[in-house]
């Protein structure tokens, strides 16, 4: 990693090339623009706590529930070589599930938020079971069988609640959605970590990283390798399903209240270009976790730039667009290709000129 | 005797990247007769009539009909020149009537009604002795009707040339029969057919004549009467002749001269039977959804071999018995108890390795690298929850890599990027990782380089040697006999013989292969 | 394999089920309200009957607490055979109203999906005596094919608002607004008064944003203003979830609001919890479009009231945190 950071074309372009570069490009950009852009303060919340503050916490805390959604998003695209388009109306149904025990009873404790957790993740993994059924089983393309609960999940999300915005007021669910008190980071940020420790965890203790690449790049040889690619790719699913019930519960702790028709609004779009970024081919097969969290970021660190620049947020989509269509051509096979080109020509060159010094001394 | 030349194909010339498919191959067609193309894998016959049906454009050599240069660019431009083709695959319309399948998108077609179309059918199909009506909806037809509909529409266009690519593999005995009979009927008209097949009998039921093809280079042309179905096997594999029987027999026994031309006489003995040796593995009456019923055992440390043509059911045998397609019933031992092996995983558990034929579609997981390969059997034998730590796959593969000498830049290299003989050697180096009882190599030495072969097959020796039993495919009948000391033949989807001993020799495993009265 | 199998097939059928019980079960609820309304059968006089085609509750929680108030007005106690008919869709509306017609209602009361193609339905309406009246939206057609529309008007919902912003007096206007969607009849009628005062410079823009109704995207545009340290001491957002989630960005950064607070947060919509936050003085302002139409058009059905123009404007409220009661709450908060 450290290695690919200090130089990123010493095998021709890594895979993490391009959001790197994005990276340091927005990074740049916004220096130039407003040299105090990244500045990071500490303040004190109206709770009572010492937190940090600036345009970095923005971007860092906001991308939190796409970051979570990519890393599963990465898995379902590299086993079944097609995406999710379901994980906003899932996770509108996680968090309605999870606002449905919070609202069972009186008080709430943290034995309860738990409880509620736990409800919505089964929830959010059964509709993960339900779509990676659909995938492995039936064979229905991704998009087209994700396309189902994508339609139906806000409808099903409103059905659990009833109601149109049901809120919950808890010091617990604050706590999760902006600051637990005594940390100065913001707590989003801090299950981002947990989960991209759990992800790691999972790669090094299970054959998931490698039966995932194995079934997404060659389904055919890794059926006669032994590998039941039914599973991992109903895993996939299952485990992007997870994410999702973490996500919504996030979204609902940031603001104590649920709005089914616009918790994670569009985020499945946001989510591929996130895995799209991150240099994953969306066709399936090899996957870096790592390169969709970054994604994340740059697509964040874009809209608050954005924001900052008092760009009208109508117009912040079609400015986005531009910058992600850039982001994808610079990253895809044909321009990879003819930079890589280039490069060795460039070397070549720099070869001859470098033997034709060392005759004539 | 000799009809006058319809058409004729000169020193035709094809490359792909890396490859010359078709070397200066001559072709010719007269009037009238069927004439059979014929040659194993990789010979050139699917490119040679792609070329003649527009396909493909040819890179050197020249097409006549009926005497006239043509220039041949485009699907159309073959049908154009009386150039028709049927597929293996019926390219009709299933859901629409027969009539309709005949007629549509020809040019005359646009004021012709619907009733005119089904008498016009009836009247073609009439003359042709299908037994069909226009008005029929042809997905209701059989396979055999079809083909036939798609030959009457060709015939109808005036066609002078038909070529019948695999027409026959998906049909019984009875529909064959009415087949030939209208290409008889054809032929008596004076249209020329092209008869692509691999079945060695259907050819001699009804061809003239029977061009081989090898490796992309014209064996020979032959009338069908002076060729014997024995030669005709040994031209297609590129062994010597039958006649030089007595020489064969020396060459097998003294097999091994590598490219140093230094002997491996010593170690590369064929394997010999071990008499004393138990069963390792039982199979009796296997079937799945690719192979007929057949019966197979194997003792352990023994080396046997599959042979026969391509689409004689050698692969789909061997798949069977690893559990790669649906198995559909037999019972399977493995040393004499009795087993289930209905997927790759449960064959894997007790101990059986497959390499498969198709090594890019079935064997590598192309941008994984060395290492990752190397270790993928034995890391799903060891279960989702026991991974393989990394240092110890570094190990593994290392150790392998050295072994088997393979040529890679490092062990995270992408499996990809490495030539195909040193990818076949990392499946190799996956399935010896898993110390496997009963290895399967289906075809291991297919479009590698020399060295690499001899290496493979040296290797398959000493397993043996080890006591691990190997059922070894090869399409090349030399390399089966250094190794093998069994060899069961296949014909036809049947198994029709199995050769040991003093039978192990090239014109016994012809004949066997051949079938029939040299 | 095969335990595995069973057991992706029973997650199937458990979700099949789920969804198809959720799908009854709100069927269930519209058959039973009907066959209720069959089963009382006509007394001396007999109960007025009247079809009411709305849009589903599930729309949103105006159109939930629409729907409870028609059902509560028109309820059995009050003398009413209340039939009712859901749909987002124009054609499916139009059918039900057909349906009406035929059953034979005495008033069809229209909230219609779409504002064409209601013509004919209406005529025949006309024809065969049923008096009509349109709530919420209006439909184009000739007045004399209605008694009344009783409707919103959205402009006046946002002058409301920000005359009592300009009450407030304060020194400076530094107003940070988050628009709905944009195109959306509220978000007009919201910005409208909002954005002449930008123009006459009497109150000035700091920043003017759509979130879309989306509660966590109010709360990004609120932060990076915070973030850019522009100073501001208004935050008026198009609705509650939008105000919301811009207090959220305020707490997070320590900036004080409400009553006695730094900046004044003004919402819409009036639901009762966002009402609570303007009790307990967190917020300062809540504007409604009023969902209560229905005593309005039972009034002039009884005759206690009388018709003078065709188009009622239904009475705008808007609470002011100082003079909120928690009857107020309990009357007029949507949802729960």
């Amino acid at each position: 990693m450290i290695n690919k950071l200090k130089n990123p074309f010493r095998n021709g372009l890594g895979q993490l090339t391009i959001p790197l570069i994005a990276i340091i490009i927005l990074v740049v950009f916004n220096l130039i623009r407003d040299p105090s852009f990244f500045g990071i303060e500490i303040i004190q919340n109206n709770d009572g706590n010492n937190v940090l503050s600036g345009n970095l916490i923005s971007i860092i805390n906001g991308a939190s529930e796409l970051a979570i959604l990519a890393m599963g998003m990465t898995l379902v695209t590299a086993a079944c070589g097609g995406q999710d388009i379901s994980v906003g109306a899932a996770a509108a149904i996680a968090g309605s599930a999870f606002v449905k025990i919070l609202k069972s009873g009186d008080s709430i404790s943290g034995g309860k938020v738990l409880l509620a957790f736990l409800f919505a993740c089964v929830v959010a993994m059964l509709f993960g079971a339900f779509n990676g059924t659909l995938v492995a089983v039936f064979k229905i393309q991704p998009m087209i069988a994700t396309l189902i609960l994508y339609t139906c999940g806000r409808s099903i999300a409103y059905w659990i609640n009833g109601g149109a915005t049901p809120t919950v007021t808890s010091p617990i669910i604050n706590a999760i959605g902006s600051f637990i008190p005594g940390i100065p980071v913001p707590t989003p940020v801090l299950i981002v970590v947990i989960v991209g420790v759990i992800f790691k965890l999972v790669f090094r203790l299970t054959s998931l990283e490698i039966f995932t690449q194995s079934v997404g790049i060659n389904g055919s040889a890794a059926r006669l390798n032994g590998i039941n690619s039914t599973f991992i790719k109903l895993l996939s699913f299952i485990i992007l399903g997870v994410c999702v019930a973490i996500s919504g519960s996030i979204g609902v702790s940031r603001l104590g209240l649920i709005n089914h028709e616009t918790l994670l609004l569009d985020v499945e779009m946001d989510t591929i270009l996130a895995v799209a970024i991150g240099g994953n081919n969306l066709g399936g097969g090899k996957f870096k976790v790592g390169g969709s969290i970054i994604g994340a970021y740059v697509i964040q660190m874009l809209t608050i730039t954005l924001y900052a620049m008092k760009v009208s947020s109508t117009d912040v989509k079609a400015y986005k667009a531009i910058v992600i269509v850039l982001l994808v051509v610079i990253g895809s096979p044909v321009v990879k290709a003819k930079f890589e080109k280039y490069m060795s020509q460039l070397r070549a060159k720099k070869a001859a000129v470098n033997t034709k010094g060392a005759d004539q001394s | 005797m000799d009809n006058p030349i319809l058409l004729t194909m000169r020193h035709i010339e094809k490359r792909f990247p890396g490859v010359l498919a078709l070397n200066n191959v001559d072709f010719t067609l007269r009037k009238g007769e069927i004439h059979a193309l014929m040659g194993e894998n990789g010979a050139g016959k699917s490119t040679l009539i792609k070329i003649l049906t527009g396909v493909y454009q040819m890179d050197g050599g020249e097409v006549t009909i009926e005497g006239q240069p043509v220039v041949i660019h485009s699907p159309q431009d073959a049908q154009n020149s009386g150039i028709s083709t049927v597929y293996q695959e019926i390219t009709l319309c299933p859901n629409l009537t027969v009539a309709e399948n005949m007629f549509i998108g020809r040019e005359d077609s646009a004021w012709i009604q619907r009733k005119e179309y089904e008498k016009k059918a009836d009247e073609i199909l009439g003359r042709l002795e299908i037994p069909t009506r226009g008005a029929r909806i042809l997905g209701r037809c059989s396979l055999a009707i079809q083909q036939m509909v798609a030959i009457a529409r060709a015939v109808d266009m005036n066609c002078k040339v038909l070529i019948l690519d695999e027409p026959t593999s998906s049909l019984d005995d009875k529909e064959v029969n009415m087949l030939f009979k209208l290409m008889r009927d054809l032929k008596a008209q004076g249209v020329g057919i092209i008869f692509v097949t691999h079945f060695l009998e259907q050819v001699y039921e009804v061809s003239d004549r029977i061009t081989v093809l090898r490796n992309g280079e014209l064996v020979g042309e032959y009338p069908a009467s002076d060729l014997p179905q024995v030669q005709l096997v040994s031209k297609m594999l590129g062994e010597n002749l039958i006649e030089e029987l007595p020489e064969v027999q020396t060459e097998t026994k003294m097999i091994g001269k590598n490219q140093d031309g230094v002997s491996l006489v010593g170690d590369m003995i064929r394997n010999e039977i071990k008499k004393n040796s138990g069963v390792f593995y039982e199979a009796e009456s296997l079937s799945s959804a690719q192979a007929l019923p057949f019966d197979f055992k194997i003792r352990k440390g023994e080396v046997n071999g599959f042979t026969g043509l391509l689409g004689s059911g050698r692969s789909e045998s061997v798949r069977a018995i690893f559990g790669a397609d649906k198995v559909t019933g037999g019972k399977v031992k493995i040393k004499g108890e009795q087993v289930k092996i209905n997927r790759p995983i449960d064959a894997m558990k007790h101990g059986i390795g497959y390499l498969a034929e198709d090594r890019k579609r079935d064997g590598i997981i192309a941008d994984l690298s060395v290492r990752e390969n190397i270790i993928l059997a034995l890391q799903v034998m060891n279960g989702f929850f026991k991974p393989i730590s990394r240092s110890e796959s570094e190990a593994f593969a290392d150790e392998y890599i050295k072994v088997l000498n393979i040529k890679t830049a490092s062990r995270e290299t992408p499996v990809g990027s490495l030539s195909g003989g040193n990818q076949q050697k990392v499946i190799l180096a996956r399935w010896l990782l898993t110390h496997p009882d009963y290895l399967i190599l289906d075809e291991p030495t297919r479009g590698i380089d020399i060295g690499t072969k001899w290496e493979i097959q040296k290797l398959v020796l000493k397993l043996a040697e080890e006591g691990v039993s190997v059922t070894f495919i090869s399409s090349e009948i030399e390399e089966m006999l250094r190794t093998c000391s069994r060899l069961i033949v296949m014909r036809d989807r049947h198994i029709v013989g199995e050769l040991t001993g003093e039978d192990l020799n090239q014109a016994q495993v012809m004949k066997t292969i051949a079938g029939g009265e040299a | 394999m095969k335990r595995a199998k069973t057991l992706v097939l029973a997650v199937v059928l458990v979700l099949s089920l789920v969804l198809c019980a959720c799908a009854k079960d709100s069927g269930d609820k519209k058959g039973s309200s009907g066959n209720d309304n069959a089963g009382t059968t006509n007394t001396s006089s007999g109960p007025i009957k009247v079809g009411v085609v709305n849009n589903p509750p599930s729309e949103s929680g105006y159109r939930e607490a629409n729907v409870k108030d028609m059902e509560a007005v028109f309820s059995k106690a009050n003398g009413y055979d209340l039939k009712t008919a859901y749909s987002l869709k124009n054609d499916d509306q139009l059918q039900a109203a057909q349906g009406f017609i035929t059953e034979g209602v005495d008033y069809l009361l229209i909230s219609a999906a779409e504002t064409t193609g209601w013509d004919d339905v209406l005529k025949k309406a006309k024809e065969a005596g049923i008096k009509v009246f349109l709530f919420d939206r209006m439909i184009d057609v000739d007045e004399s094919l209605y008694e009344a529309a009783v409707v919103s008007d959205m402009a006046k919902e946002g002058e409301t608002a920000v005359k009592w912003l300009l009450d407030q007096n304060l020194s400076e206007y530094n107003v940070i607004h988050i628009q709905g969607a944009m195109g959306s009849d509220a978000q007009i009628g919201r910005t409208g008064a909002l954005d002449e005062q930008f123009a006459s410079k009497k109150m000035n823009k700091v920043v003017q944003q759509t979130a879309t109704w989306d509660e966590a995207e109010a709360k990004k545009i609120v932060e990076s203003v915070i973030n850019s340290k522009a100073s501001f001491n208004v935050i008026y957002a198009e609705n509650d979830g939008m105000a919301k989630g811009a207090v959220a960005a305020l707490d997070d950064a320590g900036i004080t609001h409400g009553v006695d607070g730094q900046v004044i947060v003004m919402g819409f919509d009036c639901n009762k919890w966002a009402l609570r936050e303007l009790l307990a003085g967190k917020w300062n302002y809540d504007g409604q479009c009023s969902p209560f139409q229905a005593q309005i058009i039972s009034d002039i059905i009884q005759g206690k009231k009388t018709v003078t123009s065709k188009k009622i404007i239904n009475e705008e409220k808007g609470f002011d945190a100082k003079s909120l009661t928690q009857a107020d709450i309990d009357n007029y908060g949507l949802g729960e």
